[in-house]
């Protein structure tokens, strides 16, 4: 048994070394800007870009948006798929997990065939329309995550006694959804929503081809005409990235430790 | 009415999954006037398309066998090895941290590392005189992508075989040393039989993955690498490769190739399944 314990640790101090010297390098470079000294110029450099606070701007109400929308649709979704329509919950799981198969560029693609100003659904007639049609291309990335979520999260409580408690006290379908059944499937709904925000913000594919001042279009312009500014926003898109799992793992904890019985 | 509830999903995934997806793929069997036709896809053949195709499929290919062997070893170490329980947690959460940080971010933090004038680079050059460049490695090459890949690649097989892997009880390995077996017979015999359906699903997964991933590349390589989906890419931007319905072409193409890697997947399960009874 040492002998196996000696190889697990070998394998995961072997792991460490992959994983964390290139973290260390990007850190290590984003500090390099002023010749001779570690510095933080390259961020103030960043931070204080007109550029960079545009995108990320428009990026983080993209991603809040694509989050409302997303939680709006799946969640009723799910919910009745569950109560009313369980013979149908292999074909929507399936159109859900769609967009794993489906690479984004050829979504995007789709949508510029199909949304075009001269078709029936002009989205992209419009500045504010191919918002609209980014935001939606942001929910059918994040669709997996998020529909894999809140259906685990309602697998865990039971929806038919809590719907029927809640029509006995008179509450209309919006009442039940979004007041019994939301607040007891938020823990999910928060972690697909953080995994969401992650996947949104660095986007590039559908708002590059989309032609959107996205965070992700901005990120790629940088990396191909700065040097030491696209470590600083990789060490602050690491930092997003581990704060939204850091956050899903801290919700995830908090709704366990209030089932414990006292 | 029961159909009523889920009319705005229906709709939703109409209009921004399903419809924009069958668009591309009808696309690809009409000519420009709307004819119907199989040039597009005999087109794919031309040795510009086919190479990129190919050049894919090996990158998605290595990236994904490799990702899931490493991953896989991590993962037992890890599960399994006797290392501490905060260990585990922490590779867990940090696993689902690093599979999410893809895209260009990643590929800056390796060009800080192990660009020309990465850390790496420098330190081993400096400090013990190994001169990866002059050696013949480069990032910016096959396996420089690879490299990078494998490092969303392996954090998500970690976050899939591990429940996997903790799925494994005890009794079978108890059982199986009382009938004799060694370690290697049990892991042979009992463990990765077990384990096939979800390796092999991870697998496909991570084919798909890497398959479908632009922006890694395009910020390692500036869209100059000649990859399907850059192809793809370049060809919508700004129909680089003359001929409109190539486009459609090589979008139907790379579908084919996940949905091809998704069957293979679901009929290996199928089968291993079978033996689990």
């Amino acid at each position: 048994m040492k002998s196996s314990r000696f190889w697990s640790y070998a394998a995961f101090f072997g792991g460490l070394l992959y994983f964390i010297i290139p973290l260390i390098g990007m850190f290590e470079f984003s500090l390099r800007k002023r010749r001779g000294a570690y510095s933080l110029d390259a961020y103030t450099s960043v931070l204080t870009d007109s550029q960079f606070q545009q995108t990320f701007l428009y990026s983080l109400v993209m991603a809040l948006v694509a989050i409302l929308i997303g939680v709006f649709l799946v969640v009723p979704t799910a919910y009745w798929v569950r109560l009313r329509l369980p013979k149908l919950r292999p074909v929507v799981e399936f159109i859900t997990l769609l967009p794993l198969v489906i690479p984004p560029v050829v979504i995007a693609f789709g949508y510029i065939r199909l949304f075009n100003t001269s078709s029936m659904i002009p989205f992209l007639g419009s500045e504010f329309g191919t918002d609209v049609l980014l935001a939606c291309g942001y929910v059918v990335l994040a669709l997996p995550y998020m529909y894999r979520a809140v259906d685990t999260g309602l697998r865990a409580i039971d929806i038919l006694t809590l719907t029927e408690a809640a029509q006995g006290l008179g509450a209309g379908w919006a009442v039940i959804i979004f007041r019994v059944i939301l607040p007891n499937v938020l823990v999910a709904v928060l972690s697909g929503a953080f995994l969401t925000f992650a996947i949104v913000i660095g986007e590039y594919v559908i708002s590059a081809l989309l032609d959107r001042p996205a965070f992700g279009p901005y990120l790629v312009w940088i990396g191909s005409n700065k040097a030491y500014e696209p470590s600083a926003l990789a060490v602050m898109t690491f930092a997003i990235t581990w704060g939204c799992m850091a956050l899903i793992q801290v919700i995830t904890r908090f709704s366990k430790h209030t089932r414990t019985p006292i | 009415m029961n159909w009523l509830g889920i009319v705005p999903f229906a709709i939703f995934a109409l209009l921004f999954l399903l419809l924009p997806t069958l668009n591309i793929v009808l696309g690809a069997f009409r000519t420009g006037q709307g004819a119907a036709t199989f040039d597009n896809i005999l087109n794919l053949a031309q040795p510009r398309i086919a190479t990129a195709f190919w050049v894919s499929i090996k990158l998605s290919f290595a990236s994904a066998v490799i990702g899931c062997l490493i991953g896989f070893i991590l993962a037992t170490a890890v599960a399994l090895g006797g290392l501490p329980r905060w260990l585990r947690q922490s590779t867990l959460t940090f696993s689902g941290v690093a599979s999410n940080f893809a895209g260009v971010p990643l590929s800056f933090a390796f060009i800080a590392t192990l660009g020309r004038v990465g850390i790496l680079t420098i330190v081993l050059r400096e400090g013990f005189g190994i001169n990866l460049y002059g050696l013949g490695f480069n990032l910016l090459s096959f396996w420089g992508l690879v490299l990078v890949y494998l490092y969303f690649q392996i954090p998500l097989m970690i976050l899939i075989i591990t429940p996997a892997l903790d799925g494994l009880r005890r009794e079978w390995r108890e059982a199986a040393e009382i009938l004799g077996a060694s370690g290697f017979q049990y892991w042979r015999r009992v463990a990765l039989p077990i384990l096939w359906p979800s390796t092999l699903g991870t697998m496909a997964l991570l084919f798909a993955n890497s398959f479908g991933a632009i922006a890694t590349a395009v910020a390692l390589t500036g869209s100059q690498l000649s990859i399907a989906p850059i192809v793809l890419f370049n060809q919508i931007r700004g129909d680089v490769l003359q001929d409109p319905q190539l486009g459609y072409a090589i979008a139907f193409g790379m579908i084919v190739v996940t949905g091809i890697t998704n069957l293979i997947y679901i009929v290996m399960r199928v089968r291993s399944e079978r033996w689990l009874k």
